[in-house]
């Protein structure tokens, strides 16, 4: 029985592509199922942190401190009635919420989360695709995402909804440009767009300690510009115009229920992990930090490290949401075109100035 | 491995083609936008066989995630209804068609003229990032700037149309009293 199975694993590993095949398919699954559980856990950490700052509990009832929260939520979004009002356009006011979260989980692909590890000697990197324009490509996925939200708004045919597809798309076209600007910075420094040569760039540390990552390398102006962006582009607090809860019912998902409304939930705060990934990636040196103890940490340290920068960014998405006030519309636009972009564009110049001297 | 190619070529085709003929097809202009997405997508799907990546992802980032949200965008705000399909008219019959058809030819002809025998294997021209900014930077630069102080123009031009003439207070219509 053991000859027969140590027999078929060297059949199965005989053949590179099937190696490949097999290490794909595995990783995409992983890589789905932990992004999921950790879309439903942000939704809870999120009501937690936010209720304590606000001298309340959160949820504590469903389980121990409320962790099994997002199961209770997921089993009551499944079950509840799915309405379909009668006045909406019903092809795209169905798609929309599919555009929405398919992009939204799509980006996370070209993440690298840790470094490779070698079976047999074929070296498994950890990230689902290495492709050497990963940047660019998540930035055309989130571009394409706006779609979900601009299509909702127009398509449920209410005037609160059209109000909160149109603020986002523009909101989003305007920051877009900034978020984009800002990351070229970080693009001069270690030319390559490829995620995994931008982390690689990032190892070492000054005088022993302070780590080499971009933001301590002169990088910090970007780092800002990016993070408002990204506030921006995920329509979080304090740029949550789109959803203005106060002025326009619930925005552009005011006409849906059930699970196409998870669906929106889904994909914002699956965009919020990416940004976070991709603020990880680019600014604070990825998977990198201390590493030490036995041959098997070296594989698990920097898994832990990347997932525990990511933690801390979502947190501070969760801080920001509970301090700041929403921005008026016009604040908005101002910020994004006369504040972030000059500012973005600045520091390209300087980071250019700087590289080539 | 070509075969594969072959099969991919075909299919981002199809989708293009399919694409374009709904954007003409449908009566809705929200439709035929979203028939142009699907235009640009495939695209971007054919500029990745060729093995030219970067160009494939600026296609996405450019005319799928900027420029067609901006049309949906104002398609939005005008919120323009169903239109209606005309019976056709004798200008396009008389000398569109023949004219098309003509011009399609000639590009045929000419593409195939200066084209040897021999096709060029997918992702035999380089097409990564840093090709493209040598050429761009080095070889090409004063075309490249030219074009984008014309798009500059363009913008400004855009502007000065779009904003109204300036009104002061006093030569400004008086609110009509109830």
């Amino acid at each position: 029985m053991k000859d027969a199975f140590a027999s078929l694993a060297d059949w199965f590993f005989a053949e590179p592509i099937r190696i490949y095949l097999l290490a794909s398919v595995i990783k995409s699954a992983v890589v789905l199922f932990v992004l999921l559980t950790a879309v439903a856990y942000t939704v809870w950490l999120e009501r937690k942190v936010v209720g304590h700052m606000q001298n309340r509990w959160g949820p504590t009832r469903v389980g121990p401190f409320g962790l099994l929260q997002p199961a209770a939520d997921g089993i009551k979004f499944l079950f509840k009635e799915d309405l379909t009002p009668p006045h909406v356009y019903k092809p795209l006011f169905l798609a929309a919420p599919l555009i929405a979260v398919i992009f939204a989980l799509t980006s996370i692909a070209v993440i690298p989360f840790g470094n490779s590890f070698t079976i047999r000697g074929y070296i498994i990197p950890l990230q689902i695709t290495d492709v050497n324009t990963g940047l660019l490509l998540i930035l055309g996925v989130t571009s394409i995402g706006v779609y979900g939200v601009a299509l909702a708004g127009w398509s449920s045919n209410n005037k609160y909804s059209l109000l909160g597809g149109l603020r986002a798309s523009a909101q989003m076209v305007s920051y877009e440009i900034s978020l984009g600007l800002s990351l070229v910075g970080v693009l001069i420094k270690s030319g390559s767009f490829s995620l995994r040569d931008i982390v690689n760039s990032q190892t070492g540390h000054f005088w022993g300690f302070i780590p080499h990552w971009n933001i301590f390398t002169g990088q910090f102006i970007g780092f800002f510009c990016y993070l408002m962006a990204a506030y921006a582009e995920t329509n979080r607090i304090p740029f949550d115009l789109p959803e203005a809860e106060t002025e326009l019912v619930a925005g552009y998902h005011t006409e849906y229920s059930a699970m196409k409304f998870a669906m929106f939930f889904m994909a914002e705060y699956a965009n919020m992990i990416t940004v976070a990934c991709l603020a990880t990636l680019m600014f604070f040196g990825g998977w990198n930090g201390p590493l030490f103890g036995p041959q098997i940490l070296h594989v698990v340290l920097p898994i832990f490290w990347f997932a525990a920068k990511i933690v801390a960014f979502l947190f501070l998405y969760i801080w920001v949401r509970g301090t700041l006030p929403r921005f008026r519309y016009d604040q908005l636009m101002a910020f994004g075109w006369k504040f972030l972009l000059p500012l973005a564009l600045v520091n390209l110049i300087a980071t250019a100035i700087a590289v080539a001297w | 491995m070509l075969n594969v190619h072959l099969i991919l070529f075909l299919a981002f085709g199809a989708v293009c083609v399919a694409g374009a003929v709904n954007l003409l097809a449908q009566t809705h202009p929200i439709n035929s936008a979203l028939s142009l997405i699907a235009v640009m997508a495939a695209l971007a799907g054919e500029y990745l066989l060729l093995g030219a990546e970067f160009v494939a992802a600026v296609q996405v980032i450019v005319y799928a995630g900027a420029i067609m949200v901006l049309f949906v965008f104002v398609i939005m705000l005008l919120n323009a209804g169903v239109e209606e399909h005309t019976q056709g008219s004798r200008v396009a019959i008389l000398f569109g068609i023949p004219g098309v058809l003509l011009g399609s030819i000639l590009v045929a002809w000419v593409v195939l003229q200066h084209s040897g025998t021999e096709s060029v294997p997918a992702g035999a021209l380089k097409g990564d990032p840093v090709t493209i900014g040598q050429l761009l930077f080095h070889q090409f630069l004063l075309p490249f700037e030219i074009t984008s102080v014309l798009i500059l123009i363009a913008i400004m031009g855009a502007v000065v149309l779009a904003s109204k003439p300036p009104t002061s207070p006093a030569t400004a219509p008086a609110r009509k009293v109830d």
